[in-house]
């Protein structure tokens, strides 16, 4: 299968196999109206199989979002056919509006208007707790 | 400014430095008297608790302050839809200083980021308690002389009894604690709290029996099974006569062990213990006054 390579655009790599769709979602990518591939089960030497997802345009992402559901991926940047930059991530200490709390004894429960916020609680393990209630979300 | 939400909020020094001031207070409580002269208290009951709240009054009107709130939801604009953080403004504009419990957890967290006064939690659902735990704290201190080595056993319902999560982290601080966790498999601590001790290396071990725990106990503190904290009424009937600390098995516990308990008990400690030396629960609940003096002059920078 070919995909031909980008000229200016975004290449989100390393995607642990059968995220890329979760990623697609929530990263709102359906809005755009640009050239998207999403390949799945690509074969990969530092994975074995990996996703990849492809835009054919230069646009800020929101690397919060990217970092939390697949920490291990890698963005790279292309500009006039050439690697411009390549992101490595890392967790974020603060995320905002991507995770909801389940406590039903929480505040946020009731009061729906206050912005959902997550602070990184043990990076080794990858647990986010809610910053009002403190109650766990562990990514798988 | 200063709130307190949580009792890690305070370092080991500041718990230190306001243990020491109620233990001043308690000595010499005529010197305080004034101190809060002209200082109006509120305090904002969401959720009812006629003793925090009594003693949060108490602690005011004996540092010559004054007191405004409302003793439960009902009374208040909450029943209107109002949010916290607008109850929290409006109530800045009157109070110096303001002691809130409610039943969501979170809710003083989310009042201090709206608050031009400082913010006491006062019970915020099964989360913080932390002016329980300054006052177990203090008792610990006048009782025991100090917070090392000490192997502390928590019974009852640890899962939702935020005395215990509040006082079992604050206690983590001191060297050489053990801990003993004695509760049925329902009411055992929450993870998060079991992978901090882990974390920690903490000594800690987990039973369901009361009377084996009992002869290596320095502090016994005793919870109530708490039915506003289940959802299901079976699963609180079956439960709470779990572990009720009866004169034989107490009879197994160092001379010297202390009795805690947060109260208000319902029948996990009979009357025949109230007269039994170890018992400290009421000297805890005048304890809770000073160490609520202590809190209060520290936020409003009184010293």
């Amino acid at each position: 299968m070919i995909v031909t390579p980008i000229t200016d655009g975004i290449v989100i790599d390393h995607i642990t196999c059968g995220k890329a769709m979760e990623l697609y979602k929530i990263l709102n990518l359906d809005e755009l109206d640009c050239t998207i591939a999403i390949l799945r089960n690509v074969q990969s030497q530092k994975l074995g199989r990996k996703d990849i997802i492809k835009i054919d345009r230069v646009l800020d992402l929101n690397y919060d979002v990217i970092s939390c559901i697949d920490p291990g991926i890698t963005v790279n940047i292309i500009k006039d056919g050439k690697l411009l930059k390549r992101k490595h991530l890392e967790l974020p200490e603060r995320i905002e509006g991507i995770f909801k709390c389940k406590n039903p004894r929480c505040i946020t429960s009731v009061e729906h208007e206050l912005p959902q916020v997550f602070k990184l609680t043990d990076r080794e393990t990858r647990v986010y707790s809610c910053e009002y209630c403190e109650t766990p979300v562990k990514k798988k | 400014m200063q709130h307190l939400i949580d009792i890690m909020d305070m370092t080991v020094e500041e718990v230190d430095q306001l243990i020491l001031k109620a233990e001043d207070i308690i000595a010499n409580p005529a010197a305080y008297a004034e101190k809060c002269r002209g200082k109006k208290l509120a305090t904002l009951f969401f959720e009812p608790s006629t003793r925090t709240r009594l003693s949060f009054e108490a602690a005011m009107y004996e540092l010559g302050g004054h007191v405004l709130g409302f003793a439960d939801a009902n009374s208040s604009s909450a029943t209107k839809g109002e949010t916290v953080a607008d109850t929290i403004r409006v109530v800045g504009c009157y109070a110096d200083i303001i002691a809130m419990r409610h039943p969501k957890e979170g809710a003083p967290l989310v009042a201090t980021q709206v608050a031009n006064v400082p913010i006491i939690n006062a019970g915020d659902g099964g989360h913080n308690h932390p002016t329980q735990t300054l006052t177990d704290l203090l008792t610990i201190h006048r009782e025991k002389g100090t917070y090392e080595g000490l192997t502390i056993g928590f019974c009852g319902d640890l899962k939702f009894g935020r005395t215990v999560h509040s006082l079992l982290q604050a206690m983590c601080r001191y060297p050489n604690t053990k801990f003993v966790l004695i509760a049925p498999d329902e009411l055992k601590i929450p993870g998060y709290l079991r992978d901090k001790l882990d974390k920690l290396n903490i000594p800690y071990t987990e039973t369901p029996d009361l009377e084996s725990a009992m002869p290596e106990l320095d502090v016994l503190y005793m919870t109530r099974v708490q039915q506003e904290r289940f959802f299901n009424e079976a699963d609180y009937v079956r439960l709470k006569d779990t572990y009720i600390l009866t004169p034989e098995k107490l009879s197994k516990a160092k001379s010297d062990m202390i009795i805690l308990h947060p109260l208000p008990r319902v029948n996990e400690i009979p009357r025949a213990i109230d007269d039994d030396p170890r018992a400290c629960y009421f000297k805890q609940v005048l304890n809770g006054k000073y160490a609520r003096m202590a809190l209060i002059m520290k936020l409003l920078g009184i010293s």
